[in-house]
């Protein structure tokens, strides 16, 4: 082989096994995925009783409202729980802003609930919300509330992973904004500083919208997480009572594994990762990193 | 003007109060759950059901000889050691390499695989549970933990990719020119030049790839059976019709959680570099 080839193939040689493994455990399921989305299938039986039903599943998929009712559950979810991890982590993330004495130790600390194990997150949360000896009921109690079942009821139960959600994730907006603040040019905010603009105005008008582009991809990466995240509400809910935790991913898992309906879970799976890839699409719009620095 | 500036000093000397005193309390929030959970761990049964929270207490080892002898959580326990460090070895390996391919050579295919990986670095787990579960088992790799680390280098390897490619990318390439004129073939600047200029990215690289093998559940429940189960898939056994065996569920978790504490710990600066990655610049 002449130098000149040999020079030429370098890079492949050096993607070839990583492209491979990718193709082999992500490409090949996800097209698996489609195909098996064709078929009515049941857990447990063999291929050779598969039956080729078209596009049967899809159209059962639009008409379940079990499907429908997990849909909004994960859209309220995300909303709700996203809004709020947003809102609270740029307010503190301002707050905190400057460089003080121990910040590393406190980010540290402000780390933790998103390293450990989602089902970890799932299974303290249960505990602190338990009816019976929760340290939540227990604490209610003492200032003279009335214990609640928080995840026998319907509505609570959708509350208390709202506020495990905002428990985990709310530490990764602040991260994020405060690396954002801290890569703003000083001489920007001095310059809005020397032409009379207040705190206030120095963050509506100058802060934000410097880190604007980042703001959004932190809001599409928590959006993104919220459709594929079903761990914590596995251990917590198991999507109960009725449906009312159920959310998507959730939803794609028991449709397999508890009604046993292979193809149509697959065919669910292709919706779930239709939606992700348009969130995934508006991140690449706004940070890309294949575009060459300089031009961002 | 003097009396704006003393307003602000004296706002920033308040403030300076305020401010530890917010720090503070958000870290209590951050902490206190997964302290009660060690606290619970430590407890008997008779001390969790008390109908009221006890922060000092006679601790008892119980349920953690509980889960190792009758749980043999240290099988499960071995099982995610491998499949955490297999898995963390074979994607660092191999994203490596596709991350400096891509950051310094320009090749047909380039954008696509590229385009194609920061897709796949947001697809959800549960689209891969079925069509990886069929899979698996038609190519006998079900019940493996081989399988399991297969999913997970699978999974891994697109924001390995990124994150190094953002590493790669910031590396002076003249560092490699004058090896490449000392005679380096490419292989050797890859190996003794760039390998250990990426000591930073590889280390958090590391962190989060570990972490996505030692925490996942779903995939590793669907892909493993009694024998294979990695820690996080064994906690299923104490979740029971009955109720939910606190103490040694807990035990448990305090096992799972370990590692990852330590790791946050001990590299704290490497995790924020991860985290941070592809949206804020260094």
């Amino acid at each position: 082989m002449t130098p000149a080839r040999l020079a030429r193939l370098t890079p492949y040689l050096y993607i070839l096994p990583a492209a491979a493994v990718m193709l082999a455990g992500l490409a090949w399921p996800i097209a698996d995925a489609v195909r098996l989305s064709f078929y009515d299938w049941p857990l447990g039986t063999d291929w050779a009783t598969a039956r080729w039903v078209g596009l049967e599943a899809f159209a059962d998929m639009l008409r379940s409202r079990q499907v429908w009712t997990s849909m909004g559950v994960t859209f309220a979810f995300v909303v709700i729980a996203v809004t709020c991890e947003m809102v609270l982590g740029i307010a503190l993330a301002l707050f905190l802003e400057r460089p003080v004495r121990g910040m590393r130790l406190f980010r540290t600390v402000f780390v933790l609930p998103m390293m450990i194990a989602p089902i970890c997150v799932g299974l303290i949360w249960r505990y602190l919300f338990d009816a019976n000896f929760g340290p939540i009921n227990l604490w209610a109690g003492a200032l003279g509330l009335s214990p609640r079942a928080w995840l026998a009821e319907p509505e609570l139960a959708f509350l208390a992973i709202i506020v495990t959600d905002i428990w985990q994730w709310t530490p990764f907006v602040l991260i994020m904004v405060l690396a954002a603040l801290q890569g703003i040019d000083g001489s920007i905010i001095e310059a809005a500083r020397i032409d009379g603009a207040n705190p206030w105005q120095q963050i509506v008008r100058v802060k934000l919208p410097v880190i604007q582009p980042i703001l959004v991809v932190t809001l599409l990466m928590r959006m993104i997480d919220g459709f594929r995240g079903l761990e914590v509400v596995y251990v917590m809910t198991f999507g109960g009572p009725g449906q009312s935790t159920e959310l998507f991913s959730l939803h794609i898992y028991k449709a397999a594994f508890i009604s046993q309906k292979l193809g149509y879970s697959a065919a669910l799976s292709i919706l779930l990762l239709c939606i992700v890839a348009v969130l995934a699409l508006a991140v690449l719009l706004i940070a890309n990193p294949l575009r060459p620095r300089g031009s961002r | 003007m003097s009396a704006a500036a003393a307003v602000y000093e004296d706002g920033r000397a308040r403030g300076s109060v305020l401010h530890y005193a917010v720090l503070t309390l958000l870290a209590v929030v951050c902490l206190l759950p997964v302290v009660m959970m060690v606290l619970v761990s430590f407890k008997t049964e008779a001390q969790i059901f008390d109908t009221r929270w006890s922060w000092l207490f006679m601790p008892t080892m119980d349920n953690y000889r509980s889960v190792i002898q009758d749980g043999h959580i240290d099988r499960y326990l071995m099982n995610s050691v491998k499949v955490s460090i297999a898995a963390t070895l074979i994607t660092l390996m191999l994203g490596t390499m596709c991350a400096y391919a891509m950051a310094r050579f320009r090749f047909l295919g380039r954008e696509p695989l590229g385009y194609a990986t920061l897709i796949l670095r947001t697809l959800p787990p549960a689209v891969l549970a079925v069509p990886v579960f069929v899979l698996w088992s038609a190519w006998g790799i079900a019940d493996t933990l081989s399988g399991v680390v297969l999913v997970y280098v699978a999974l891994n390897l697109p924001f390995t990719i990124w994150l190094l490619y953002g590493f790669v990318d910031q590396l002076p390439i003249e560092l490699e020119e004058a090896a490449a004129i000392d005679g380096c073939g490419p292989f050797q600047v890859f190996w003794r030049i760039v390998l250990p200029l990426l000591k930073p990215g590889l280390a958090a690289a590391a962190i989060f790839t570990f972490r996505l093998a030692w925490n996942e559940f779903i995939l590793s429940f669907i892909l493993t059976n009694r024998v294979t189960r990695t820690l996080p898939a064994s906690i299923s056994n104490y979740i029971t019709d009955t109720g939910v065996e606190w103490g040694k569920i807990m035990a448990a978790g305090v096992l799972i959680a370990l590692p990852p504490l330590i790791f946050t710990f001990v590299a704290a600066k490497q995790i924020i570099t991860g985290l941070t990655a592809g949206a804020v610049k260094g």
